[in-house]
């Protein structure tokens, strides 16, 4: 009798453990945004202009390089910052300046953000300056959009491709 | 112990006592948790490979062959990824309770920092194979868990582009990665199995195989739930929606939420401040190591059973150094060395019956020397003689706290390990009659401090070890009770019980023939 009970304890214990096993391996549920929310995210790798033009080397710099490394002109490796500001329906959600990457700081900028708003209709406004220019901007988007209830709508920038475009 | 742990330690304590009512003392699962580890940890090696046939490792195939697999073959590679995930959260669930119980038995510390150090490791690779894996099936969950961990990533300085960019759109995600995901999920566990020899390296007879009952019922149960509740996938990826609603693994990603929504450098800082500190408390703060075990080469005859019964490997035997006609002698390790006392109990030499001279045995613990135990001996038998069914108490100091049995029939001597109890100290009470019986009281059985001082008792007392309690000891009147540390109660009522019987049996005559010598009194001459 008694060894009955036990084994009838063991099948409680493992059922027990089972069941919490289970139990969390899927609950509780975990909504990663509220009902009724799209998201917005901006990420692009992008490199600014070199922060001096490129200029030739003169005679008596050319005679300095070895004879194998002579070459015309000569470029500074440093980029400018990148500007880059994205607005949603008129209100100003990021507004950065990316810093050049690398210890040259020659290497790409980067950006990666995200935005939760509201489903619906949305006015999406970007602009990016990559040149010396101190004011305005190189590149600049401007589109309605209709946003589904957890849409996801990823803003690239590619300089080739004519700079922000939809993913 | 710090004060801290006694609560959780309380908490353990509880736990296997209420085990301990339902499962055999060999099968309690507190008591089996690295054991039981493994045993998940090959049920997930066995049904990976078989759910690894199956698989396709492309952006658009992979999530089309899981489902192949749960749905059109539910009963073979279906059960298999189910049994995957099931044991995968078995393994996670008795390593975290393995690694609670240990620390809060205060086996981080002294000797064992060694075994708390390598299974760190072991827990970051457990961590990052499980996650991979959640990864691999490619539906939303494991968008979300993509999605976040590269995020989580691209804090660190290192990427040249922000990792999470490959889950950009779906156009920007190539089916290498899922090559290199499932070169990570193979590897790191692999990885783990290789620390993990290590983490066993210095703990002598280590038990990796759970017992056979134990791994029976473990086993049943995951399939019944791998049947009962099919792990199943959360529809596919789509990168151009947010995953929503999902079903998180609590076990694996509970920490995903708040690396989702707390700022980067804070979660870096903690999981970095964690992990140090997690390393670091084997010497937080430092220790008093007791004295380790000494040997005295003039009374050591090179048995090597200390050697053999030392649950932590800290004596080797080596080449004789006293010239003395002996294989060998004994040499204590400091470093490795806790002081349990194994050592002398194993010590042929240790016998309470020396009187021509000092009892210094073979081997012995400093701060608790088998003399001082027989000086506690003969003082509580002195204290309770003349009193009817008198009964000596050899009590472990990690077991119930016997002293609280101490009575006028009852005397108590504290062993620092009932393995530190040379078997010829029950011999010594019963023959001279210094008591009518004898209780070994220690920790709750198949959980001893030391590992394997109880076993060793066990086996001593019962002929099956060296060295042997002589066989003129009547059996009746010997009674060990693993009593654990909430068992103070029913060591009480052990103890009446086994009081009420020695009155059955009235006073104990040895039988002594006079013309021999016994052996233990030889030992001196």
């Amino acid at each position: 009798m008694l060894s009955i009970l036990r084994l009838l304890g063991q099948v409680l214990v493992y059922g027990a453990v089972a069941l919490a096993t289970w139990w969390f391996s899927v609950n509780p549920v975990y909504r990663q945004a509220p009902a009724g929310m799209a998201q917005i995210k901006l990420s692009f790798k992008h490199g600014g202009a070199r922060i001096a033009d490129c200029r030739r080397l003169t005679t008596e710099e050319l005679a300095r390089l070895p004879s194998a490394e002579r070459r015309p002109t000569t470029c500074a490796r440093e980029r400018v910052a990148i500007a880059v500001r994205l607005a949603v329906d008129g209100e100003l959600l990021y507004d950065e300046t990316l810093e050049p990457t690398g210890i040259a700081r020659d290497g790409a900028a980067r950006a990666y953000v995200k935005f939760l708003v509201p489903a619906g209709p949305h006015l999406v406004e970007a602009w990016l300056r990559d040149s010396k220019r101190a004011e305005g901007y190189d590149y600049t988007l401007r589109r309605e959009v209709m946003l589904e209830e957890w849409q996801n709508l990823a803003i690239d920038f590619i300089a080739e491709q004519g700079g922000f475009l939809f993913r | 112990m710090p004060p801290l742990l006694a609560p959780l330690r309380a908490v353990f304590d509880f736990a296997e006592n209420v085990l301990s009512r339902v499962f055999p003392p060999a099968w309690n699962p507190m008591l089996n948790l690295g054991a039981l580890g493994f045993f998940f940890y090959w049920i997930v090696t066995a049904s990976g490979v078989y759910v690894y046939i199956f698989f396709d490792t492309g952006v658009a195939q992979a999530f089309a062959s899981v489902e192949y697999m749960t749905n059109d073959q539910w009963y073979a590679a279906g059960l298999m990824r189910s049994l995957h995930r099931y044991a995968s959260d078995g393994l996670v669930i008795v390593m975290l309770l393995h690694i609670l119980r240990e620390f809060a038995l205060g086996h981080y510390r002294g000797v064992r920092w060694f075994s708390w150090l390598t299974g760190i490791p072991v827990l970051l690779f457990v961590y990052v194979a499980g996650i991979s894996g959640y990864w691999l099936v490619w539906d939303r969950l494991a968008q979300y868990v993509a999605i976040v961990s590269t995020e989580w990533l691209d804090h660190l300085p290192i990427f040249g582009q922000p990792v999470a960019r490959n889950f950009l759109a779906p156009a920007l995600l190539e089916s290498r990665f899922f090559t290199l995901m499932i070169f990570m999920h193979i590897a790191v566990p692999l990885i783990a199995l290789m620390v993990l020899w290590l983490h066993l390296q210095r703990v002598a007879r280590p038990r990796i195989n759970p017992p056979r009952g134990l791994a029976l019922g473990a086993g049943l149960t995951l399939v019944v739930l791998s049947f009962a509740a099919p792990a199943v996938s959360q529809g596919p990826a789509d990168l151009s929606r947010l995953p929503g609603a999902i079903g998180l693994d609590w076990f694996y990603l509970g920490a995903y939420p708040l690396l989702e929504n707390l700022p980067g450098p804070l979660t870096w800082t903690s999981a970095v401040t964690a992990l140090l500190f997690m390393a670091a408390i084997p010497w937080l703060p430092p220790m008093r190591k007791p004295a380790a075990a000494i040997v005295d080469l003039a009374n050591c005859n090179g048995c090597a059973r200390c050697m053999a019964d030392c649950p932590y490997g800290a004596i080797a035997m080596t080449v004789r150094s006293d010239g003395r006609p002996f294989e060998g002698e004994a040499v204590v390790d400091p470093d490795l060395c806790v002081a349990c006392g194994i050592c002398a109990g194993s010590c042929p030499t240790a016998t309470p019956f020396r009187r021509v001279a000092d009892l210094v045995p073979g081997i012995d613990v400093p701060e608790r020397p088998v003399a001082a135990i027989r000086a506690d001996v003969e003082a509580e038998a002195a204290r309770i003689a003349g009193a009817s069914s008198r009964v000596i108490v050899f009590a472990c100091r990690n077991g119930a706290a016997a002293r609280a049995c101490r009575s006028a029939e009852v005397g108590v001597v504290a062993v620092n390990c009932t393995g530190q109890l040379p078997p010829a100290f029950a011999d010594y009470v019963v023959s001279r009659r210094l008591a009518d019986g004898v209780v070994v009281a220690g920790c709750a059985e198949n959980s001893c401090y030391n590992r394997l001082g109880a076993r060793w008792t066990e086996a001593r007392m019962e002929g099956a070890r060296d060295p042997r309690l002589r066989a003129r000891v009547p059996r009746e009147r010997l009674k060990l009770v693993w009593a654990g540390r909430l068992g103070l109660a029913g060591l009480r009522a052990e103890i009446a019980a086994f009081r009420q019987r020695l009155a059955g049996l009235g006073p104990h005559r040895p039988q002594r023939p006079a013309a021999i010598r016994p052996p233990e009194e030889r030992i001196d001459a």
